[in-house]
């Protein structure tokens, strides 16, 4: 029998049709729903006269929009309210299962999804959303749509789809304690490129990957999409299995056997060929810091900001000039001589019960700065905060000048009222460093949560190898 | 969906090289329930000198005299001309949306990101993909004091510059549904039976994923 790739075997597995050119009918499994992608999707099929195929195969959270403090007096912002009650409606008269404001349960879509086992290793999910590329830490062939596919999940429970191309980046060697999944993720992005993965999808493998937690699994393939890939993913293990027990939407005892057992063949077979490979040494990788206004310009902590004159690819020179004058730096800056105004530690990305345990530790006993104005903590979700309030992290971060946060994607694209002013620069455990991402001028750098935690006690980059 | 048919339009071009979604619709216009009314903010942080928010007057706002679709020469362009990996970042079809929405029918670049480029096929939008040397060409040529119009066929695939006759690759599918402003949903549904037996085999096989 030929040796397949994971991928080969995800998409195998949820073929429904193929058409002679490779068009193929992908089956959905799992469609994750939030406020602000779906309500031209439900708005299509009320016009259609067409309902969901399965309405059990959703489930939809508030969170791009979500305020994350005083969440008593509701979303003052009357377009943002229209958006999240829409969603509620729009869930209520279709009969798709909605974690509303207020629902210990609400967070992020993807904190949540895999937090709940409503994402399941070896399914096809869905998200109107980018960073659906997170649940292939789980195994999953998970990828970002536009309104008009969610809509088309919702009507057929399938997508048209051709198959991608196969990548396997292999990670190798051991990466160093304070070098985490986030540090390992920008270091591929700063050498593929954000172009890198186009046309691909990723499988992240080797002893590094193998060694990450499931969460930090999540960090890595929830950026796939920032070096171009729609999908990342690694394969299943014990890990993968030891968290989906247990949980909420994960299989009921009398079939979890059947379930793990399929479970464990989602891995690529010894000899399947891929299209292209990348490998990584995880020994030679440092703390990551992105110094421009995309996520592949990025640097070690321990490395200065790059000069385009020395750059010979004319596009690039001035795509770099153009950074570093949005960005308000000067070439050859050392990392560690860049000053912040504010800290945010969040998102998608880092929102997860071991992100916020990792910046805590090198929080505890320690104060803010005084010259950043904000840093703050916001939770992925309700039960990661519940969680966290447990262990005493809300104490640790508040005692030292953090606000606590009530959970949503808050500043990492500030659709809701946390935004960097013009100018405000940013060390943000988000995903994303684009020109006006967290509001108009404002300035990020992406960096792991203890890098994050560490720029907060200082004032500016640290290098947290040697706190 | 409307049918592409040929035209001739003007090229605007917008020498930058990862442009992303944020970029061509920054987030707070994304709070809109409806599908149109994103092109006067097509671009806006680029546009405009000020901030912009739903709801603003937009004529009424100082545009920057520095950005391309503030260019007399480019007034009406329906071409955008674009450099490596437009469309990066988010999946927000909105960006599709406002480039429709302004009246871009096609885009030209070397490289796409993925979700953007099928996200514009669901939108009457064709974007086209050329070496980079074309582009580079193109862009020359786009920057002269008098606009650069382009003919479009898709039928043929084929852009006419002036005497220059420039092919195109575009998936077989994807053209024919543009062609015949096809409806993805509609044709899906032709497989109905198919998604049945799919289902039916995996409930057996996988029963946990319809508990």
């Amino acid at each position: 029998m030929q040796a397949k790739t994971l991928y080969d075997k995800l998409w195998e597995d949820h073929v429904v049709r193929t058409d002679e050119d490779g068009t193929a009918l992908l089956y959905i499994d799992r469609q994750l729903v939030h406020e602000v992608t779906s309500p031209q999707a439900f708005e299509g099929l009320r016009l259609a006269g067409r309902k969901p195929r399965r309405v059990d195969a959703n489930l939809a959270t508030p969170d791009h929009n979500v305020p994350t403090k005083n969440l008593d007096q509701g979303i003052s912002d009357p377009v943002s309210r229209l958006q999240v009650e829409t969603l509620g409606e729009n869930c209520d008269e279709f009969g798709i299962t909605e974690f509303g404001m207020g629902d210990i349960r609400q967070g992020i879509v993807h904190v949540i999804g895999p937090e709940q086992g409503a994402v399941l290793p070896g399914m096809t999910v869905v998200c109107g959303d980018s960073h659906t590329s997170t649940h292939g830490a789980l195994g999953t062939l998970a990828f970002g749509i536009g309104t008009s596919e969610v809509e088309h999940v919702l009507a057929t429970q399938c997508l048209i789809q051709k198959k991608s191309k196969s990548m396997l980046i292999e990670v190798v060697g051991k990466a160093s304690p304070s070098v985490t999944a986030k540090d390992i993720i920008l270091a591929i992005i700063g050498e593929i490129g954000t172009a890198g993965g186009t046309g691909y999808a990723i499988e992240f493998g080797g002893s590094a990957i193998r060694d990450l937690s499931v969460e930090g699994r999540m960090t890595l393939c929830n950026m796939a999409i920032e070096a171009g890939a729609r999908a990342g993913f690694i394969a299943v293990d014990e890990k993968t299995i030891d968290y989906v027990k247990g949980r909420p939407y994960a299989p009921s005892a009398d079939q979890w056997r059947q379930a793990a057992d399929y479970w464990k063949t989602l891995h690529s077979d010894d000899g399947a060929t891929f299209d292209k490979v990348v490998r990584i040494d995880a020994a030679a990788l440092v703390p990551q810091v992105t110094w421009g206004t995309s996520p592949e310009m990025v640097v070690g902590i321990d490395a200065s900001v790059p000069d385009p004159d020395i750059i010979d690819d004319a596009v690039r020179a001035d795509g770099m000039r153009r950074a570093l004058e949005y960005m308000g730096l000067e070439a050859n800056t050392p990392i560690n001589a860049i000053q912040l105004d504010k800290i945010f530690i969040g998102s998608c990305t880092n929102s997860r019960i071991e992100d916020l345990r990792a910046a805590a530790e090198v929080v505890k006993d320690h104060s803010v700065a005084d010259s950043i104005t904000l840093a703050m903590v916001v939770p992925g979700s309700g039960l990661v905060k519940q969680q966290a309030e447990e262990e005493g992290l809300d104490a640790v971060f508040l005692e030292a000048g953090f606000e606590w946060r009530e959970p949503g994607c808050s500043m990492c694209l500030a659709m809701n009222a946390d935004r960097l002013e013009a100018g405000e620069r940013c060390a943000s455990t988000s995903n994303r460093n684009f020109e006006g991402r967290q509001g108009q001028g404002g300035r990020t750098h992406l960096v792991s949560p203890a890098m994050a935690a560490a720029a907060a006690i200082y004032g500016h980059f640290v290098d947290v190898r040697e706190l | 969906m409307e049918k592409f048919s040929p035209f001739a339009g003007v090229v605007c071009p917008l020498d930058r090289a990862n442009v992303d979604t944020d970029a061509i619709i920054p987030k707070q216009f994304l709070k809109s329930i409806k599908r149109s009314g994103f092109g006067p903010n097509l671009f806006d942080e680029w546009r405009y000198l000020d901030h912009g928010e739903p709801g603003m007057d937009n004529s009424k706002r100082h545009t920057n005299p520095d950005f391309v679709l503030n260019d007399a020469r480019y007034r009406g362009a329906s071409i955008l001309l674009a450099r490596e990996n437009f469309g990066c970042g988010s999946s927000r079809e909105h960006a599709p949306w406002a480039l429709a929405d302004y009246g871009f029918r096609v885009i030209i670049a070397p490289g796409y990101a993925d979700i953007f480029y099928n996200n514009c096929f669901k939108n009457s939008i064709l974007p086209v993909v050329l070496d980079a040397e074309i582009v580079d060409g193109l862009f020359n040529k786009a920057g002269d004091d008098t606009a650069l119009h382009i003919d479009v066929d898709l039928e043929q695939q084929q852009l006419r510059v002036g005497d220059e006759v420039i092919g195109f690759e575009v998936d077989p599918f994807r053209k024919h549904c543009l062609l015949e402003g096809l409806d993805d949903i509609g044709l899906t549904l032709q497989h109905v039976d198919a998604i049945d037996a799919y289902e039916e085999r995996r409930r057996r096989q996988t029963p946990w994923l319809f508990a």
